[in-house]
């Protein structure tokens, strides 16, 4: 038998990503809470000196779909292949469901029992041959995250058997489950680790709730600590005593007026390059990505990552659920949106996890218009900060306002109401330095791979407009709304055009018009507002139709006019 | 001690009962059974969260956070 494609399968959050990285060795986000994975990933593997494509499906628990990342699992399925069905070990009960559902199907499979490592001090006893023989295909104990027994899995890939069990009605399949897992499984009673003591607290509201805002708040300053001591420490020196004598150098070379020293190195000022002002593709073009992004991106990343990995985001998500009805979502809703501070592209992408239509109108809605993405975040603070914490805070309290406003309106307004939760809270997991290392990595290079070009481009972009005066047509035709409604200089649209590729940027661009606080309080908020970057607003489309994302639009458009005005009205 | 029928709401943390039926739609249902939330499983309470807001429980190990409407059609029996 010839191989020709593997698809790993299995429920949610039993570890499909982990086994599919070590098989291809390909790079995959793995976190510890169920819908990581909302979209396949492919990557290959050298089996007998042949390439094989592995595909890691989405999680799902039954065959038949009940959203859409379980829809993209169930139509995968049906292109035939090879099954690795992952099966949690720990919870081999309701695991068996999908084994048998897929064994009713005319595909070969194999089960990789994994999370073996934790069974042991969970008081888990199975017979792993026994379970062979009963489901009647080749069962492998795995631990994805270590690596352990990955091997024997590849080597056994060739045995593995299409059983095609006659179907049976859900009844009947349990019973049988019942039966399997009695003779197979043994367990033993143990007493409550600390870590199970941890959970039970941090799921309780009374104790729950506390701890939630204690680890937020903590959260918050070790991003704030980490990113600043990088910028003052690391990465302003780094630009201070490096880059800019390099740069100084080419401006002389290149000549101050000339068309490559206004793309390159951008205006001097007072007789010297200001990487926050200059604006040529190699000073301000650089600095704004590496130089004052990059830095939060890290230490947001790392910060996300290790409570990923602990299992804490499914706990938070349970304590908000409330607070979340009134906006039209339950409580799973906070994870796209918590992955949207990072970056809008994962966050939009997230929303999959939830089942209606409407529920994924309102989140991508909020989350387009009121979550402003890290990047984004860490400009309005290099900036706005200058002029005082109290007006970075005016900033994100208006967002916040906004989210919660447009919620309470959007639930009102859209027929329907929001669903309940209903999902499985992982076990807390101790994170492994070496998986939050890997996560991290790939996120942060992830950055820099996409988002730099687009900065680069983004300034190269707005110095080519300039030259060409097209900038001074935008600002001729805006200039009611600029200057009229938001009392901004038109010089200012420059920033919102800029806008439409990369929020960070534009924000920078706010730095060389001499505003002043007011104005920069506004322009901030509504670079966050009026329109997603292009390349969220690309995934939303596809996530939400082109229909849906027409009325998002609208939406932003006439929340970016409201709130500019009334901004503009309220400070002084 | 008499056995009584409640719903999953009407359950004390830290109490269990046994679940005798589900009600409510074939998705619903088969979404709870992959969740190993099925009749003749004990449950255990966890926590139930102000409001009417979600109920967690346990089952089979497996902690499960369940709205609060889905909750009152899960139908359990406990010892009282």
């Amino acid at each position: 038998m010839k191989i020709e494609k593997i698809l790993l399968v299995g429920n949610p959050n039993v570890g499909k990503s982990a086994i599919f990285s070590r098989l291809t060795g390909a790079k995959v986000i793995i976190s510890n809470y169920p819908g990581t994975t909302v979209e396949f990933t492919q990557g290959k593997i050298k089996l007998d000196n042949d390439d094989v494509m592995v595909i890691d499906v989405p999680g799902t628990y039954t065959l038949e779909p009940t959203c859409k990342a379980e829809d993209v699992a169930c139509r995968m399925l049906q292109e035939g292949g090879l099954v690795i069905n992952v099966v949690d070990a720990t919870n081999l009960e309701r695991n068996l469901s999908l084994t048998l559902q897929l064994l009713e199907r005319d595909v070969p499979v194999i089960a990789a029992l994994n999370m073996w490592d934790d069974t042991k001090h969970r008081g888990i006893n199975i017979d792993v041959k026994k379970l062979e023989e009963r489901l009647g295909i080749p069962v492998v104990a795995t631990c994805g995250l270590t690596g352990e027994g990955i091997k024997e899995l590849i080597n056994r890939l060739l045995e593995a058997r299409a059983l095609k069990l006659p179907v049976c009605p859900d009844g009947q399949r349990w019973e049988k489950i019942g039966r399997i897992v009695e003779e197979v499984q043994k367990l033993t009673h143990r007493h409550h680790t600390l870590l199970e003591i941890l959970e039970d607290l941090s799921i309780k509201p009374v104790t729950g709730l506390p701890i939630a805002i204690g680890i937020v708040y903590c959260a918050f300053w070790i991003i704030r600590f980490i990113g600043e001591s990088l910028i003052g420490h690391f990465f302003e020196p780094l630009f201070a005593r490096l880059w800019l004598p390099l740069m100084m150098k080419l401006s002389t070379f290149l000549g101050e007026g000339s068309f490559l020293h206004h793309l390159l190195i951008g205006n001097l000022i007072g007789g010297s390059i200001d990487f926050g002002q200059s604006f040529g593709v190699l000073t301000t073009g650089f600095f704004v990505p590496i130089g004052m992004v990059l830095p939060y991106i890290f230490s947001f990343y790392l910060m996300l990552g290790i409570l990923e990995d602990f299992g804490y985001l499914p706990r938070l998500a349970v304590l908000v659920d409330n607070l979340m009805h009134h906006l039209g979502l339950h409580g799973y809703a906070i994870i796209p949106f918590i992955l949207g501070l990072g970056c809008n592209v994962p966050g939009a992408l997230a929303t999959r996890v939830l089942e209606e239509r409407r529920e994924k109108f309102i989140a991508a809605t909020l989350m387009a218009i009121a979550i402003p993405c890290m990047a984004q975040i860490a400009m309005i603070v290099g900036l706005v900060g200058q002029r005082g914490g109290g007006y970075v805070a005016i900033v994100f309290l208006t967002l916040f306002v906004l989210l919660v406003l447009k919620g309470l309106i959007l639930n009102r307004v859209l027929k329907g109401t929001s669903p309940e939760i209903l999902v499985e809270i992982p076990p807390y997991r101790i994170p492994q330095v070496q998986a939050v290392v890997k996560k991290l990595w790939m996120r942060v290079s992830g950055f820099l791979g996409e988002a730099l070009p687009f900065v680069l481009l983004g300034v190269f972009f707005v110095n080519i407009l300039h030259m060409l005066k097209i900038i001074d047509f935008f600002a001729y035709i805006f200039t009611p709304v600029l200057t009229g409604l938001w009392g901004l200089p038109k010089e200012a649209i420059s920033a919102l055009v800029v806008g439409f590729l990369r929020k960070d940027v534009a924000v920078g661009m706010l730095g060389p018009l001499n505003l002043t606080t007011k104005q920069l309080v506004i322009g901030s908020t509504i670079l966050a507002v009026y329109f997603p970057c292009i390349a969220t607003f690309v995934v939303l489309i596809r996530e939400l139709g082109l229909k849906d994302m027409l009325k998002v639009t609208l939406i932003m458009m006439v929340v970016a006019l409201s709130v500019g005005t009334i901004l503009n009205l309220i400070l002084s | 001690m008499n056995e009584i029928k409640i719903d999953l709401t009407q359950l004390q943390p830290g109490e269990n009962g046994i679940i005798i039926e589900l009600q409510g739609g074939h998705g619903f249902i088969r979404k709870l059974q992959s969740l190993g939330v099925r009749p003749g499983k004990r449950i255990t309470k966890v926590s139930s969260h102000f409001w009417r807001g979600p109920q967690t429980v346990e089952v089979d190990n497996i902690q499960i956070a369940v709205g609060f409407g889905m909750a009152r059609r899960i139908l359990v029996e406990v010892k009282r």
